[in-house]
């Protein structure tokens, strides 16, 4: 059975390996387009799938309203740029301020939807805090729907056209340029917070141990409030970076987001960050070269057949430890 | 006579920790026999990979119930073993919490019955008499535990002795020649404990099994082992009589300061 | 006990919620004709609302901590308890027989369709609570088999003029299969990740659908998909639309039965020890893979079936009415009706998808009090509106 597997899988991969090359060589410079491109959007899954990824590593639940998180920070962003633009502020501090707003308020969702949804069931059998997860997701979802409108709404770039970037700027954007360098260096910032911080340090005892880190003098609750607001405002960043990259937003953007970013997460391994940033690259560029090369209309069934594969042959994912039953 | 259970080599490595090196234990058939050693030394380790929850990275398991012929453990699933006529209760109980106490015992008679999916749904007379009969089974084992009063309460709601011999019932009505206990008397008062002593030795004269038993309670195991067998880092370091055991230096020595006052 | 210090902290949450939601809800825009509406009663009313949800919340925390303290919560529902009393249960049984036989007669056709969508609810809900409720499977992806039961339905009918009633069993049977195949490698899977993987399925399918033109129609669908027939004599609109209300009377019947015996059986047991405890229902001679298998595959065989009742009452399907939403409401029905108690279900499924039918000022609401429904039914009442009880045994005394 396994070597059937096997040989299937070489075979696929052989078929889309000789494929690629002929491609590649054809025409080398939408080879480099589309790599780019799945680049951008490896670098949006990353900045979501880090609070997946973060989320279950403490309390190993799936933060199914995670991508409303996500889709809340842009419509922040979203209706302070355009209040402000009304009232005829500079471009500059418009940015700025939605950026600063957008993260902020997806910080105070996060930890409210930690407080009423998941903090009451934490002693809960793991599914009903999944179930309640799915109930906060699709709450959030209609409240934004009803509050807003289910239309999507034009996203007007906080991003300007870089003048040095002008000569690439055929192959990648200014707004992909940005992307990228915002995720690497939120991925900086993200690291030194938890390899050298108190509270980085606090994160990491609580995912191995809850009761220990307890009994050491660590604030549990604190620290699972602040894994919640830190995901969030990475998300936020990747809402609102996504908005300004394709230029329009509704209440429902969060949720394929969530799933992606969630599948990103699995595939490098949940509860591992670097796991959430090579598995984010890894599915955003595949992705980006089976739409591009093969069919665009099965983007969605590619992501959930990789998700599939994974699970069923390492469930652990790229980075992700093997975990013993205990019994 | 073949050992009705005979564990050969058993090695368990995780990672890099040795959590069972080269153990052999062989266990007589109507032998009441005690697996002892101090904390962390291996015992539950020992019972999941008898058991098929873990598998084990080298030696053989052998079993010969009584009457039939010897047959190996490699490779089998847990549900596999207990139909091999293993059967265990857990050291942190684990019964079904959203199931009464009849119920729970039923689960154990799961697999002495055959009704299928389409058995259940249209409920054919031979099922109907496997039902009844395994209901009739079921409590009759209560009865021999001592816990027909509850048969309609929901398990999660006894006393904790209670949930204790709970799970020994379950595991009796898996219809096991063999029976492992992990610490069936923690958390019991000497009262509950002496009841428990009455009843493994009742089950053994009675019920034509074997026991196997991981405990702490030296008094108890003493008194109750035919046979005991000492473990500490996951290696065997002692076998033999509870005489013979209580005065072994290497026994003595692997207990120092933990348990002595306990032996 | 309402005291000054609770209510200043509902005061505060109250303020927090107000800055919270402020963006979002005070705040409309238009980014097409660039305008910007401040709505500040949503504020006021916000403030006021949150202020009292925060106390009642709060109340309801306390409450359920202080009942955990002295357990053994061990009261049987009020609908169990009149039901197996017979001095009510027979006149109920009578009432509620009477009422469902002429309902068709005595309400306009309207009315009819929507009870036969209720019903239909009925039947998926039952089928899904097997694997959620009583399995313990969190299935996202139930839709998918109502899903093949309808386009195996309409397809067969199109290509081969397969009948309603020959199309019943065949789509049973490729529901059960398509169970099977599709749980077969995903049903090791930790719990969390089968919820997302079923999701997957789910959607996938879908998208199939939508895209695979040759073969479904695309999204345009297939139309014109014929009622049932009656021993081939035509009954008109009115009298089919009562003929299908009839066989899904029979068909939620017959699922009652059948999953009332399924419960109390070898089989029904072993879901629930599984939901309980994996490794110790293993030990205990349970094959796991092979259990859960028939859970799923069996909560997918009623999907089908229910898909190919749907199909034939709408005459039309296109792949939009089998989105994850469909899924969702679903496992609404299950989780707030009562996980695991049939009782619940059949109730969860007749007040979730009748009222908001009849109360339309709050049907634009939906979704968003399903949504936060679940997440209190969960905190609050995890075993729902009305919780499954387990059978009782009576043991006649051998000696005394």
């Amino acid at each position: 059975m396994r070597w059937i597997y096997i040989t299937i899988g070489v075979a696929i991969t052989g078929v889309l390996g000789f494929l690629g090359i002929r491609e590649v060589v054809s025409d080398p410079v939408y080879f480099l387009e589309l790599l780019l491109g799945g680049l951008t959007r490896g670098s949006i899954y990353a900045l979501i799938a880090l609070g997946y990824t973060m989320v279950y590593g403490i309390i190993q639940l799936i933060n199914f309203a995670h991508g409303e998180i996500y889709m809340i920070g842009a419509m922040t962003a979203l209706i302070v740029a355009s209040v402000l633009g009304l009232w005829g502020w500079n471009a500059g501090v418009i940015a700025i301020l939605a950026v600063v707003f957008a993260v902020v308020y997806s910080c105070a969702y996060g930890f409210t939807v930690e407080k009423i949804a998941y903090k009451p069931l934490r002693n809960a059998p793991r599914l009903s805090a999944l179930i309640s997860a799915i109930g906060m997701s699709l709450f959030l979802q209609n409240y934004v729907m009803l509050a807003q409108t289910p239309e999507f709404m034009p996203f007007r770039s906080l991003i300007p056209d870089f003048a040095f970037w002008e000569p690439y700027a055929h192959i990648m954007s200014s707004v992909e340029l940005t992307i990228i360098v915002t995720t690497v260096i939120v991925m900086v910032l993200l690291g030194i917070l938890i390899k050298f911080t108190r509270i980085g340090k606090a994160m990491r005892a609580t995912a191995q141990d809850k009761v220990m880190a307890a009994l050491l003098g660590i604030n549990v609750n604190q620290v699972i409030s602040t894994t919640f607001v830190v995901g969030s405002a990475t998300a936020a960043i990747g809402g609102v970076l996504i908005a300004c990259h394709v230029g329009q937003i509704n209440f429902f953007i969060g949720f394929l987001a969530g799933l992606k970013a969630f599948i990103a997460a699995v595939l490098g391994g949940i509860g591992s960050i670097p796991g959430a940033v090579l598995g984010s690259l890894v599915l955003g560029i595949s992705e980006s070269f089976f739409t591009g090369y093969f069919w665009s209309e099965y983007e969605d069934v590619f992501a959930f057949s990789i998700l599939v594969i994974i699970l069923i042959f390492r469930p652990s994912g790229i980075l992700g430890k093997h975990e013993a039953q205990k019994v | 006579m073949e050992p009705i259970l005979n564990v050969k080599n058993l090695t368990m490595t995780f990672g890099g920790l040795k959590a069972l090196d080269n153990v052999n234990i062989a266990i007589e058939k109507g032998q009441i026999a005690a697996l002892i050693g101090p904390n962390g030394a291996g015992k539950t380790t020992f019972f999941n990979c008898i058991t098929g929850i873990y598998e084990p990275s080298k030696g053989q398991v052998t079993i010969t119930p009584p009457g039939k012929s010897s047959q190996t453990l490699k490779g089998l699933k847990p549900n596999q073993v207990t139909e091999r006529g293993l059967a265990r209760t857990f050291q942190n109980i684990r019964l079904f919490q959203g199931m009464t106490v009849l119920e729970n015992v039923m689960i154990g008679r799961h697999c002495r019955m055959n009704a299928g999916i389409f058995g259940a749904m249209i409920r054919p007379k031979s099922q109907k008499s496997e039902e009844k009969k395994a209901t009739y089974a079921s409590y009759e084992i209560l009865e021999k535990i001592g816990l027909e009063k509850y048969v309609n309460e929901m398990a999660v709601n006894l006393p904790y002795g209670a949930q204790r011999r709970l799970e020994i019932a379950r595991a009796l009505a898996t219809d096991p020649f063999l029976l492992l206990l992990d610490e069936p008397a923690a958390g019991m008062n000497p009262q509950e404990t002496k009841e428990l002593d009455d009843l493994i030795i009742w089950l053994r004269d009675n019920e034509d099994l074997s026991i196997l038993l991981i405990e702490h309670d030296m008094k108890l195991v003493m008194s109750l082992s035919d046979r005991i067998h000492v473990v500490d880092y996951g290696k065997k370091i002692a076998e033999g009589t509870p005489k013979e055991v209580k005065s072994n230096p290497e026994v003595i020595k692997a207990y120092l300061g933990d348990d002595s006052d306990d032996a | 006990m309402v005291t000054i210090k609770k209510i200043k902290q509902a005061f505060f949450i109250a303020l927090w919620f107000m800055v919270l939601t402020f963006p979002i809800m005070v705040i409309k825009v238009n980014t097409i004709t660039d305008t910007v509406v401040f709505r500040w009663s949503y504020l006021f009313w916000n403030g006021i609302g949150t202020f009292f949800a925060s106390l009642t919340w709060n109340y309801f925390l306390h409450l359920k901590e202080n009942k955990q303290k002295t357990e053994t919560s061990d009261d049987i529902p009020m609908v169990h308890q009149l039901l197996q009393n017979d001095r009510f249960r027979i006149p109920f049984l009578i009432a509620l027989a009477v009422f469902f036989l002429i309902y068709p007669f005595v309400f306009p056709m309207y009315h009819t369709s929507i009870m036969i969508s209720a019903l239909v609810y009925v039947m998926l809900g039952l089928g899904l609570n097997i694997v959620v409720g009583l399995a313990g499977l969190l299935d996202l992806g139930y839709v998918a088999f109502y899903c093949v039961g309808a386009y195996a339905y309409a397809l067969l009918n199109l290509h081969f003029g397969v009948s309603f009633w020959l199309a019943l069993p065949i789509s049973a049977v490729l529901g059960f299969m398509f169970g099977t195949l599709l749980g077969y490698p995903v049903l090791r899977l930790r719990g969390d990740y089968l919820a997302i993987v079923t999701l997957g399925f789910g959607e996938i399918i879908r998208i199939i659908m939508e895209n695979w033109d040759d073969f479904s129609n695309g999204p345009r669908g297939i139309s014109n998909i014929p009622p049932p027939n009656f021993f081939g004599i035509d009954l008109g609109q009115h009298g089919s639309v009562i003929y299908i209300y009839f066989i899904v009377i029979a068909l939620v019947l017959m699922t009652i039965f059948f999953v009332g015996r399924l419960e109390n059986s070898r089989l029904g047991r072993a879901w629930i020890a599984l939901r309980d405890d994996e490794v110790a229902c293993q030990a205990m001679g349970i094959d796991k893979v092979k259990t859960k298998l028939t859970a799923f595959a069996l909560g997918a065989t009623w999907a089908s079936i229910g898909g190919v009742v749907f199909a034939a009452k709408t005459s039309y399907i296109n792949p939009m009415s089998f989105t994850i939403w469909e899924s969702i409401t679903i496992l609404c029905v299950v989780v707030i009706g009562g996980m695991g108690s049939a009782i619940g279900v059949i109730a969860g499924a007749l007040v979730l998808i009748l009222l908001p039918e009849y109360l339309r000022a709050v049907a634009e609401y939906r979704m968003l009090v399903f949504g936060a429904l679940q997440v209190i039914v969960m905190v609050f009442k995890p075993d729902g509106l009305i919780k499954s009880v387990r059978k009782t045994y009576k043991f006649k005394k051998v000696e005394e």
